[in-house]
């Protein structure tokens, strides 16, 4: 589904290595290229600390897909018609399908997908801490199509204009699913809004509770994101935090009204002189609270992971068994 | 899909619908409770696709069996608000997944069931359950082979993964003599047309998979007395527990739409 600006702690400073200091002329090539806005590709030489940049942010970006089809996937099960049970049970898989790609884009960078997953299942990588919050009502599922993946086409379209092609290339595709997604979220608020009084009380309960949430998913304040910068002039990010919050709040608003809920926040108001909606500040410590561990479900969702790897290491043993026997069958009948 | 052009739907036909319609729900709902927690990804990918292929024949089967019935009954409405004995399903399908082994063996037995029954009925009498069938045998040629392959893979891969597939096939086996038990509604169902008696798949059916079964040298369990009877309405107690979960919002808000 998404991931949230991921340049949040601790701050690794990207470092000049001795590789790069030997290879001036491949770092001033480099610099040359992004700053003509072309593309690095796996082949390329690239900087240490960009790689690694890369690796954290893709990773983090597939952690945040996989562990983001547990909170959606809860309400498969109970979904309350044929057709929205069919268009969840695609929209996780589609999750999945990000997953399975972004970790692809993440191994042309020389790092295997068997250890990112070990990284996600130890605690060490982080994923999007949206995914930390409870799917309490049906509407949930509406809501976060709507405003989670809203939230994350805003992020994620600047990066389909990545500085790493296969990055790049992955989230055009990523991009266009979560589209349709946050229109089916959409469709799926307006049938319950359209419905009975107890339906739009459950819309209204989900909005109260993924607002917030939603706009802290852009990541901490321009003047608090101290990796932005450097990101920034690599061209892996293009838009600073501040600005896409905007953006989203000022584009959610409007949809709010169509759809005929209330946002949770007293202090939203048009500011003429600014263009922009004004909106009340944030709970950061709420924010740093989930994404250091203490949220709702921080503990649930890694241990469904957890479980889930642990489970399966029996049929993963036994496929690459199998697989070595076929082929020691064919050799031996060779 | 219209009504199909025809003089009085028989309660023969009706039931035969139900039956592969309640099949596909059933069995696309337990496969659909894996989603998110399978033992590898691309898997989680797999069974999503085969859960929502059943959930979409579900679909067009109920609303076809709501077509047949006439008194305005939709698929929601038959996949959501039917009591327990009134699902028609056979039993296999409402078994629980208990582990990775015992959905791929009961995805292949129903799935080998089902790649005859949709090759039989792309000739239905009934021209909207031919459309149907045109378009399922499709999805059960993947099913077979995906299921077929873990089959394999799962008996002929470590010690550990032979035991649980040969013990998915013990538990599982006996179920598939409900699959094959003549009654009147197939007998009724085969006379008009409407597509083969179930007892007609079943040499085809373990033909094809005793030959898998023996490749992933797995033992066939040898046939016993046991009958289950889903398709008849009578269940096991799992079949109420899924339906709980499956049920809970549209009977918590009556009316609603979504």
């Amino acid at each position: 589904m998404y991931t949230q600006a991921l340049d949040i702690p601790p701050g690794e400073q990207p470092k000049r290595t001795p590789d790069a200091v030997e290879n001036a002329a491949y770092q001033a090539e480099f610099d040359a290229r992004i700053d003509a806005g072309a593309t690095i590709e796996a082949k390329d030489w690239m900087p240490e600390a960009y790689r690694k940049t890369l690796v954290r942010q893709i990773s983090q970006h597939a952690h945040s897909e996989i562990v983001g089809m547990l909170p959606e996937g809860n309400w498969i099960s109970r979904a309350p018609s044929l057709k929205r049970k069919a268009i969840l049970l695609a929209k996780v898989q589609d999750e999945g399908g990000h997953g399975l790609y972004l970790y692809a884009a993440a191994e042309t960078l020389g790092v295997s997908r068997d250890d990112l997953t070990e990284a996600l299942l130890s605690g060490k990588a982080k994923y999007s801490s949206i995914f930390n919050y409870p799917t309490l009502n049906w509407a949930d599922v509406g809501v976060i199509g709507w405003l989670v993946d809203g939230a994350a086409i805003m992020n994620q379209i600047p990066l389909c204009k990545c500085s790493y092609g296969p990055y790049a290339r992955a989230m055009v595709r990523v991009c266009k699913e979560e589209s349709f997604h946050q229109r089916q979220g959409y469709d799926a608020l307006l049938a319950m809004m359209g419905g009975t009084d107890e339906q739009r009380e459950l819309v209204q309960d989900a909005v109260n509770r993924w607002w917030w949430p939603s706009l802290m998913m852009f990541g901490p304040h321009d003047a608090d994101s101290p990796n932005s910068g450097q990101s920034m002039r690599w061209g892996i990010k293009r838009i600073s935090n501040d600005d896409l919050r905007q953006k989203f709040v000022d584009a959610t608003v409007k949809q709010a009204e169509v759809l005929g809920v209330t946002l949770p926040d007293p202090e939203l108001k048009w500011n003429e002189a600014r263009g922009h909606y004004d909106f009340a500040a944030i709970d950061w410590d709420e924010f740093w609270n989930v994404v250091n561990g203490h949220g709702q479900c921080n503990v649930d969702r890694l241990a469904a992971r957890v479980k889930a790897w642990e489970d399966g290491a029996w049929v993963r043993e036994a496929a690459v068994a199998h697989a070595d026997k076929q082929a020691a069958r064919e050799k031996a009948a060779a | 899909m219209g009504a199909p052009a025809m003089t009085q739907t028989t309660p023969a036909h009706l039931e035969y619908v139900l039956r592969l319609g309640d099949a596909a729900l059933i069995h696309g709902q337990r496969l659909s409770e894996w989603c998110g927690h399978a033992p590898v990804l691309e898997e989680d990918l797999a069974l999503a696709n085969m859960a929502l292929d059943f959930v979409g024949q579900a679909r067009m089967l109920l609303s076809h069996a709501g077509v047949l019935e006439g008194k305005g009954r939709d698929e929601d409405t038959l996949a959501f608000l039917r009591h327990e004995g009134q699902y028609r399903n056979p039993t296999l399908c409402e078994m629980p997944n208990t582990d990775f082994a015992h959905t791929m063996i009961k995805g292949f037995l129903l799935g080998s069931f089902n790649l005859l029954m949709w090759s039989r009925l792309c000739g239905s009498s009934d021209e909207a359950l031919a459309a149907i069938a045109a378009k399922s045998l499709k999805e059960a040629r993947y099913h077979v082979e995906h299921t077929g392959d873990w089959v394999i893979r799962l008996g002929d891969g470590t010690e550990e993964s032979h035991r649980r597939a040969q013990a998915a096939l013990d538990m599982l086996w006996p179920y598939t003599n409900e699959l094959f038990a003549a009654n009147p509604t197939d007998d009724a169902a085969a006379a008009a047309g409407v597509g083969p008696a179930w007892s007609d798949l079943a040499e085809d059916w373990e033909k094809a998979v005793l030959a898998v079964l023996k490749h992933a040298t797995l033992t066939v369990p040898a046939r016993t007395p046991f009958q289950s009877y889903g398709k008849f309405g009578r269940h096991s107690e799992h079949l109420g527990h899924l339906l709980a979960v499956m049920q809970h919002l549209p009977r918590s808000f009556p009316g609603a739409t979504w």
